[in-house]
């Protein structure tokens, strides 16, 4: 890289890095609701993708009504959107759950069958709401443009937000799984569930709330990725395989993890996506995860636990 | 013990199912079809392949994979491979810059054929590379993951994302694979035509007659112990670990007996349908491949047959006629298999065949419900077994 100078190779070592981390919140983002579905429950929702629709399409919705019926309110509208995003989807996981996943606890390859068949039916249900074309909401004027710290380096500012948005989340899950009583619940259902159901605690409702917030997670998810592309009916299944990627290879169990291999995967993939070719990037870097989940199958941070 | 014909033919019962199958693929649907309607029962029946595999592999031996569409392709592109060789000779393709190299290479700007194209010129090599690069593919990934006792859930989503990984890589190197367009424009098979209509007449009864001796070899082999293994494995694993068989060995057969079917599957599309793409081996079609089987019923290979027809010919039903409605359609049966029919097609008739028998029994009053019994009996416990894969 000799035609560079200190200083271009400087912004871009930045911008580079910027990006990556940028990633990596989107990465988290997604892969936090399903850390909680698929690593505390052990259920493989392969409709979180479309969860996460829902709460884009929620958004979208909100900026329909804030043009139309109250333009005053265009500039504070999107934290209320997002509220509202992560309501949708985890009252739509609450009727999921008790429609259908309670059946299936016993049978996680079934599950697995029939929530595919649910991401088709709600891929199908945005198409026919809210039309085949990509939808984007109006984003208030305070996520547009971006910092300029130095004259080559240019930092967006709505990628800081969904960065801010990704740590404030991750400290809110952090704080109910593991300060909150019903974390608590949830965390010892997930360890011994008669146990837990020896000592009082409704596991049903338990797992509702749990698959439940995991779906709201989505939502927020969502709701975030609205102010840095658009959104279409399949837009969830595109990114389904990362999200599990990102978990398996953190280790279910933990959150910890979880963030460890959203970091990793999103590092590796900004840096093998600028030296390879798009496509071929991407292909490096789930080879790597998949070579690597062979030799250790349960995950960078298995927790060494009996099952 | 059983004689040879029985474990072939599976007994009175088995041959009934065969004469039924033979019947509707070799008579009824040859007659009663035209040659454009064929050629797509053939192309679903290629998708059978594929099915059987996955009987064996999740309905026997309770693994269930997400990335059979990846054997499936690579089938596909060895005989495509293969046959875009014998349509690029010199002489057809002297308007290319580089004349005898596969179209879209000369687009890409490739200036000679890659080294591991050069093998597919032979028919023999192509053949046996349909079997052979699924099965040892396969192979490899089998033995890293059962080895280490990866199942379930885990080797599902790692299959899954190998779909992904194998689809993208196709995709994005265009000058060596086709790209998103795959390999088209294929037009012979050892110098006779694959497009006349006679061709396809051949192609669909070769599928045909393959698709059933495959049923009847699998047939055969699992009357043996291999199926009672697979069986025991399904549902106590641990057991038949501590009495000294070698589990993991038994899944990586399995595995890659199942995607060498696949390779065989993917092989004759390309001959029938006449082009392959990577949008056949990513992760929506190695799915539906699974709803195909689990519509037919997992635990029964004539089952994954019916199944493939019949989601196919719906789904081409609906597609042409109400496109909105056609998700719902699949979304709905995947649910619906799954929740209420467990065991599919097979499992329903299963369970009207055993009605009506016992009805009989019933009516006959006499000591004779013996023979009812003995129907009875593997039946509710296969079903019993399935619940808990």
């Amino acid at each position: 890289m000799g035609q560079y100078t200190a200083s271009e190779l400087w912004s871009i070592t930045a911008m580079q890095s910027f990006a990556g981390f940028s990633l990596f919140s989107v990465l988290l983002l997604m892969a936090l609701g399903l850390a909680i579905i698929f690593g505390q429950m052990g259920v493989v929702n392969l409709a979180h993708g479309e969860f996460m629709a829902l709460g884009a399409y929620t958004v979208y919705l909100c900026s329909q009504l804030a043009h139309n019926y109250a333009p005053a309110l265009i500039p504070v509208y999107f934290l209320f959107a997002i509220v509202a995003a992560f309501l949708a989807s985890a009252i739509a996981g609450l009727f999921v759950e008790w429609s259908l996943i309670r059946f299936l606890y016993k049978r996680p390859l079934d599950t697995l069958l029939a929530t595919w068949g649910l991401s088709l039916i709600m891929q199908q249900l945005f198409r026919t709401i809210f039309g085949a074309r990509e939808v984007t909401p109006t984003l208030p004027d305070w996520l547009m443009g971006s910092f300029k710290p130095s004259e080559s380096i240019d930092i967006p500012i709505n990628g800081v937000f969904v960065m801010a948005l990704t740590l404030a989340l991750t400290g809110g899950v952090w704080l109910f799984m593991y300060r909150s009583r019903l974390g608590l619940r949830m965390r010892a259902t997930v360890q011994n569930r008669n146990m837990s159901g020896a000592v009082g605690i409704n596991t049903r409702w338990v797992d509702r709330l749990t698959f439940a917030l995991g779906c709201g997670i989505a939502g927020v998810a969502g709701a975030a990725f609205t102010t840095i592309g658009s959104t279409g009916p399949d837009s969830g299944s595109r990114y389904i395989v990362d999200t599990f990627l990102v978990v398996v290879f953190g280790g279910t169990a933990s959150l910890l993890g979880t963030i460890a291999s959203a970091f990793g995967i999103a590092q590796a993939q900004s840096i093998f996506e600028f030296f390879l070719e798009g496509t071929m990037g991407k292909v490096a870097v789930l080879m790597t995860i998949v070579v690597i989940l062979m030799i250790r199958p349960k995950g960078l941070f298995a927790n060494k636990v009996r099952s | 013990m059983k004689t040879l014909f029985d474990r072939v033919f599976g007994g009175k019962h088995g041959l009934t199912s065969l004469a039924v199958l033979a019947l509707i693929l070799l008579a009824i649907l040859p007659l009663s079809l035209d040659i454009f309607r064929l050629n797509l029962v053939g192309k679903y029946l290629t998708y059978a392949f594929v099915g059987v595999g996955l009987v064996l592999l999740w309905g026997k031996a309770g693994v269930l994979s997400l990335g059979q569409g990846v054997f499936f392709g690579l089938g596909g592109y060895c005989m495509a491979m293969f046959l875009k060789l014998e349509a690029s000779d010199p002489i057809s393709t002297k308007i290319q810059s580089t004349p005898g190299i596969p179209d879209f290479m000369d687009w890409n700007q490739l200036k000679a054929l890659p080294a591991f194209w050069e093998p597919f010129h032979s028919f023999p090599f192509a053949s046996a590379a349909v079997l052979v690069v699924p099965a040892l593919l396969a192979f490899v990934i089998g033995l890293a993951m059962f080895k280490r006792r990866v199942g379930g859930v885990y080797f599902a989503v790692i299959t899954q994302a190998v779909a992904l990984i194998v689809s993208l890589a196709i995709d994005g190197n265009q000058g060596y694979t086709g790209g998103r367009n795959g390999i088209t424009d294929l037009r012979t098979l050892l110098g006779h035509d694959i497009r006349s209509q006679q061709a396809q007449y051949v192609l669909y009864f070769t599928t045909c007659v393959l698709l059933i001796g495959v049923i009847l070899l699998l047939q055969w082999m699992l009357s043996g112990k291999m199926g009672k293994i697979l069986l025991a494995m399904r549902d106590r694993e641990d057991r038949v670990r501590f009495s000294g068989y070698d589990v993991s060995a038994y899944k990586v057969f399995i595995f890659s007996l199942a995607a060498a079917l696949s390779g065989i599957g993917g092989a004759l599309f390309v001959l029938q349908v006449g082009f392959i793409s990577p949008s056949l081996v990513g992760i929506v079609p190695s799915i539906e491949m699974v709803i195909f089987t689990a519509v037919g019923g997992k635990l029964s290979l004539y089952g994954a047959v019916y199944g493939a027809l019949l989601v196919n010919t719906g789904k081409s039903l609906f597609s042409e006629n109400f496109p909105q409605l056609w998700l719902f359609m699949m979304g709905g049966l995947f649910i619906a298999v799954v929740v209420l029919f467990p065991n599919g097609v097979a499992g329903i008739w299963q369970n009207l065949t055993d009605k009506t028998s016992r009805w009989f029994a019933a009516r006959r009053k006499a000591p004779a419900t013996a023979p009812a019994v003995e129907v009875n009996v593997p039946v509710s416990l296969e079903t019993e077994t399935s619940k808990t894969p």
